[in-house]
């Protein structure tokens, strides 16, 4: 069973993401959006939206450290303060991240507008999020400490798949709160090019930074943008 | 020097009507679809007013264009961190106008006047709305809510550009029988300096380098509706259903091949003039920065002379075609924003640098500086000409509009008009005397060669003269869309594109 969820499933859903994402965006590139629904509907959302976005991108760019640098992690946990700062930073952000997700499907089940336009897939991906971060936060508070065998434990099982050779013992042995958590995750990934979650792999928003603030196309002479003004 | 062609919308206001001709074309041929039915891409205000959406004009809330700090243009939007802000403020933002700023669209339950069952009362169609296809209670607000000065402590009172009114030009709201109005249409403006360009994370905006069209790429918008709150206009709209903004287009593909766009050729009162510009797109950010009281001044400036021959040598150096350069000759844009200056854009100190010019409204002016109105003139006789700037009606609530405060250019165009009207008068009714008519004209630094094109243009114009439109040469392009009519029949209103696995690249 073990080998089955954590050792065939993760490639068959990475290869449903990654394949999903190259039909849709060369498909139906029209209908890659993140969906805002703002405009219908600001007041709840501002509770929602702030501590969710924050809350999850900080969490998630946690385990991102997580998986490249492990050791520092370990290291950092070696003195027991520092891991009391590391485990409370990073659950009080789950937390916020979980009540932004509630106040969002709140909103969701409340407000007329936003629900007659919300779809099956909204519904789907609000319940995978909850689950990921009721059980996130449920690991956090009852298998401490979660920091130091998510680098010992997980993160050598995440390299095992990546290296193409999975090694489903690092995982066996975890807890059924924590198992549901990382499968969770998997599904996550499969279904992000499928919803409104794709506008999360959007890499548009970063390049705003460098770019000019004009942006001008010509049909003529070139076919590349060219910028006419250049502001400091 | 960098010229580029642009092509400008005029707008005789002295001429609109009201009668929203504009914006009903334009409904019918590009958002009558299910998440654009709010969007009114030309839509027609009642000056005073609150406008659509209730109060654009007031940054202080909505915070669109750009100002000046430090020497540097910098979009209101950014306040503090600059563009990091934009980022940091892309899950939920502050400065967004909701549909309740717009209205709830909605249509009604006609087929209950066919449907309802036998009863002693008549059936009625209730309004339902078009987003949660629920019954309304009631309609609170509408696309012109305020049309003519209706519910006017309510909504006219809240007009922006009635700052710096003395009480009693303010009393006028409210007195029927001191009552002006007047209307402003509005479509995008198409700016040198976009507003809506520049907050686009997405980089999914951009201005035409042809024509100087400011489109949104469809397919690369991600819906961070940063063009709703920044464009100072509120012209950008967001398609609520399918997650994507859109904006007025310009009519493109009627432009494309020389047709006038909708608005201004379904235009029942012929106030609208379409022209290309020919201007130096290298001194946009110094005209954007700007002081207030020079700005439409700069803006004159930056708009080049099509027929000096230097011009149209180095417009041949840039690429551009011999007909744009004959129809920026011709361009009724140019005559009446640059040549005969009584065309002036509409809130230039949003720095955006907009590209479409109106030529303020005598009309009511005259009817209020009649003694037996209230006033202190008679505008019949000659002596009116000399006090215009003297009238009880706001020359500053034009200002506020059209100049950015200055009061002296929107009196430079009201008196070339009254000029105009007073040299037309003289030729064909002959009461006021040829010499006085003459040196009424050249007071204001028109020939009569200048009247008479202004009255030809103003009055009689016709088709051609009023649309002045260059076709693109789509055979130069290096981007065309290779598909034919036929294939994109249908496609043209942005629905989703359904295109095979694989298949072609458009």
């Amino acid at each position: 069973m073990d080998k089955v969820l954590f050792g065939a499933m993760p490639y068959v859903l990475i290869f449903t993401a990654i394949v999903g994402a190259i039909w849709r965006f060369r498909s139906n590139k029209y209908t890659w959006s993140s969906q805002s629904s703002q405009f219908l509907e600001n007041k709840t959302l501002f509770f929602g939206s702030f501590p969710w976005h924050y809350g999850i991108i900080t969490i998630l760019l946690g385990h991102i450290f997580g998986i490249f640098f492990p050791s520092a992690i370990l290291a950092w946990n070696g003195v027991p303060v520092r891991l009391y700062i590391l485990e409370l930073t990073a659950l009080s952000f789950g937390f916020l991240a979980l009540f932004g997700l509630l106040a969002l499907i709140y909103r969701r089940l409340t407000n007329s507008r936003v629900k007659a336009l919300t779809s099956s897939w909204d519904v789907l991906i609000l319940i995978v999020l909850l689950i990921q971060v009721v059980t996130g936060v449920l690991n956090a508070t009852m298998y401490r400490w979660g920091s130091n065998w998510y680098a010992g434990a997980a993160v050598p099982w995440i390299w095992s798949i990546l290296k193409l050779n999975p090694n489903v013992d690092y995982v066996a042995t975890l807890p059924l709160i924590t198992k549901v958590h990382i499968f969770n995750a998997m599904i996550f990934i499969g279904f992000i090019p499928f919803s409104r979650l794709a506008h999360f792999v959007v890499l548009n928003p970063y390049k705003y930074l460098v770019r000019p603030y004009q942006v001008v196309r010509w049909y003529k002479r070139t076919p590349q943008t060219e910028n006419i003004v250049q502001y400091k | 020097m960098d010229i580029r062609a642009q092509l400008s919308m005029s707008f005789h206001m002295d001429k609109c009507i009201g009668c929203h001709t504009c914006s009903v074309s334009c409904k019918n041929v590009w958002t009558s679809r299910r998440g654009a039915e709010y969007m009114w891409w030309n839509n027609v205000e009642t000056k005073p007013g609150a406008g659509y959406p209730l109060t654009w004009e007031d940054q202080e809330r909505y915070r669109g264009g750009w100002e000046v700090s430090g020497g540097s243009l910098r979009l209101k939007l950014l306040k503090g961190p600059g563009k990091i802000r934009t980022l940091a403020n892309i899950f939920f933002q502050p400065n967004l106008p909701t549909v309740d700023d717009y209205y709830e669209p909605f249509t009604y339950d006609y087929q209950n006047l066919f449907n309802a069952p036998a009863g002693d009362d008549q059936p009625t169609a209730r309004p339902k709305s078009l987003i949660t296809g629920e019954f309304m209670e009631k309609i609170v607000l509408g696309p012109n809510w305020d049309d003519d000065m209706a519910g006017s402590p309510l909504y006219s009172a809240n007009d922006p550009n009635l700052k710096g009114l003395s009480e009693s030009q303010k009393e006028m709201l409210t007195k029927f029988h001191k009552l002006f109005f007047f209307y402003l249409p509005r479509i995008c403006n198409h700016c040198l300096n976009p507003a809506c360009v520049a907050s686009c994370p997405s980089g999914a905006i951009y201005k035409r380098g042809e024509d100087g069209i400011v489109l949104i790429d469809q397919d690369t918008c991600r819906a961070w509706r940063f063009c709703v709150s920044a464009c100072p206009y509120k012209k950008p709209y967001y398609n609520w259903a399918n997650g994507k903004s859109e904006k007025c287009i310009f009519c493109y593909p009627r432009t494309e091949t020389g047709q006038p766009n909708a608005c201004a050729h379904a235009c029942t009162g012929r106030i609208r003039f379409v022209g290309a510009l020919l201007y130096d797109a290298d001194r946009i950010e110094d005209v954007a920065k700007t002081p207030d009281d020079r700005l439409v001044e700069a803006m004159r400036e930056i708009v080049l002379d099509p027929n000096d021959p230097r011009v149209v040598e180095e417009a041949r150096k840039a690429g551009i075609d011999e007909n744009w350069i004959r129809a920026a000759q011709q361009s009724p844009a140019y005559n009446l924003f640059k040549k005969w200056r009584i065309a002036m854009p509409n809130h230039p100190e949003f720095r955006t640098v907009p590209m479409n010019f109106y030529i303020p409204p005598l009309s009511p002016i005259l009817h209020n500086a009649k003694a037996e109105n209230g006033g202190t003139f008679d505008p019949e006789s000659t002596e009116f000409f000399n006090e215009i700037d003297k009238m009880r009606i706001p020359v500053r609530f034009l200002a506020n509009m059209l100049s950015a405060g200055n009061e002296q250019v929107v009196l430079e165009s009201l008196k070339k008009q009254m000029a105009v009207r007073i040299y037309i008068r003289q030729k064909r009714v002959g009461d006021i005397g040829d010499s006085k008519a003459k040196s009424v004209l050249s007071s204001v630094g028109l020939t009569p060669q200048d009247a008479e094109d202004i009255y030809r243009l103003t009055s009689l114009g016709t088709f051609q003269e009023r649309f002045v439109i260059p076709e693109t040469h789509r055979e130069h392009m290096t981007t065309v869309d290779p598909r034919t009519m036929y294939e994109k029949r249908g496609s043209v209103g942005f629905g989703p594109k359904k295109k095979e696995f694989l298949g072609r690249t458009w």
